[in-house]
């Protein structure tokens, strides 16, 4: 799980794209507090070939990306 | 469905360039100073020269065009319930960086979002800029791939979000209130200006198309070499691509590395400045018009990176570090630029990002 909540813009991405490119991972959880870091992830898991799901949680936002 | 895949990933983007590109023609044939309509560095720096932080008589004039951004960022934010207080990531550091982000943008003579616009009045001498830009934010992304990082910002009480908003609201009430408080440019610059209200409008729709679409002039390039993510980038492209062929239709585009207006052909001192620009703007998540909309949407530490670029314009105009525009004098093509002290204004700049790059490093617990 990664923790990018109340990281600006793009650490949330580079989080994830550093998880991503050490070892491939079949599923990830990314937890991000802002819509714009959801749409970030979410574009680069897409552009990684991996499927994205977001689940609310409270203020916060929980992306699971699966390959 | 890939025309819908297309227009679902940049329809938004694309329709924000369009209308900043519009939107900076439109102030510009509305009495703007030209080639700028809208400068975000440029108008802080007036703002700052308005409320007498500076005496640079050219330079003052409160801007509703960045009060209009910010509000309209907010509006959006609320409308679309992403408005949220948040504080507390290396404030004292954000104001220390969006100072000099404005001492290398006022260096150049404008922000990324002038650059481009310099660019699309056919402008050559903001080659130079956009080259150093370029270099700017190759250097950050350099700090960010090894995970440069300010640390995390924390929910905060809704007073902190609303900081700036209010300010900016403050400002307004000032201009149309109390206008014999503040100072007015008589000539040059600050003395261009289109009527308040149209300048307001356009800045509200800005603000909320920006903040709808994330547009950023640091964030499409720096997405563009760290993820190969080119989205932001075509909001960057559309804004030059609009200015450019507006120009174009008013017969105003003027292809040339001469006589630009409010531009000097000091070219390693515009590389330079627009360098720490784009650098600064990479270590604080976004550019100068970026901070203004996450201030819009209740960033504490964006609005204290709005107030550093203040306090900047302040000192750069105070010391003598902000660059001239080229002039002619009986008959003669004079170079402005900036002076001794701006390059060492700008060199300390360099200093001060490079310390503050390598301090933000993550420790050998945290790589």
């Amino acid at each position: 799980m990664i923790d990018a909540r109340g990281l600006s813009c793009p650490m949330p991405v580079v989080m994830t794209q550093k998880a991503i490119q050490k070892d491939a991972p079949a599923v990830l959880e990314v937890l991000v507090d802002a819509q714009v870091a959801v749409e970030n992830v979410t574009r680069y898991a897409q552009s990684q070939g991996y499927r994205t799901a977001v689940e609310p949680q409270g203020p916060d936002f929980k992306l699971t990306l699966n390959k | 469905m890939k025309e819908n895949a297309f227009v679902r990933r940049y329809g938004l983007m694309i329709l924000a360039g369009a209308v900043v590109g519009a939107a900076a023609l439109l102030l510009t044939a509305a009495g703007n100073p030209k080639n700028m309509g809208f400068c975000i560095a440029c108008f802080e720096r007036d703002i700052a020269g308005a409320l007498g932080l500076h005496s640079a008589g050219k330079v003052q004039y409160i801007r509703p065009e960045i009060i209009g951004i910010v509000l309209g960022a907010m509006l959006s934010a609320f409308a679309f319930r992403e408005f949220k207080a948040r504080a507390g990531s290396c404030p004292a550091t954000r104001f220390v960086l969006g100072l000099f982000v404005m001492i290398g943008a006022l260096a150049f003579l404008g922000c990324p979002l002038r650059m481009v616009i310099r660019l699309g009045g056919g402008d050559l001498t903001a080659v130079a800029g956009l080259l150093g830009f370029l270099a700017g934010i190759l250097a950050g992304v350099v700090f960010l791939k090894k995970g440069f990082s300010l640390g995390r910002a924390y929910p905060v009480k809704m007073g902190e979000g609303l900081a700036l908003p209010a300010v900016m609201a403050g400002l307004l009430a000032l201009l149309l209130l109390a206008p014999g408080l503040l100072k007015f440019s008589e000539e040059g610059p600050g003395s261009m200006r289109a009527f308040w209200l149209v300048s307001l409008a356009v800045g509200l729709a800005v603000g909320f198309l920006a903040q709808r679409s994330r547009l950023c002039m640091a964030g499409g390039l720096r997405d563009a070499f760290l993820l190969r993510d080119f989205t932001l980038l075509a909001g960057f492209l559309t804004i030059w691509i609009t200015v450019t062929v507006g120009n174009l239709i008013a017969g105003n585009y003027n292809l040339s590395m001469l006589s630009q207006p409010v531009a000097h052909s000091q070219h390693l001192w515009s590389f330079l400045g627009m360098a720490l620009a784009g650098w600064g703007s990479i270590l604080l998540g976004g550019c100068p018009l970026r901070q203004l909309i996450l201030a819009g949407e209740g960033n504490g530490d964006a609005a204290v990176t709005v107030l550093g670029m203040i306090a900047g314009a302040a000192i750069a105009h105070n010391f003598g570090l902000a660059g001239n525009p080229d002039s002619t004098a009986d008959g003669v093509y004079q170079v402005g630029g900036i002076g001794a002290a701006g390059m060492i204004a700008v060199a300390a700049g360099f200093a001060v990002l490079l310390a503050v790059s390598l301090l933000h490093l993550p420790g050998k617990e945290e790589a």
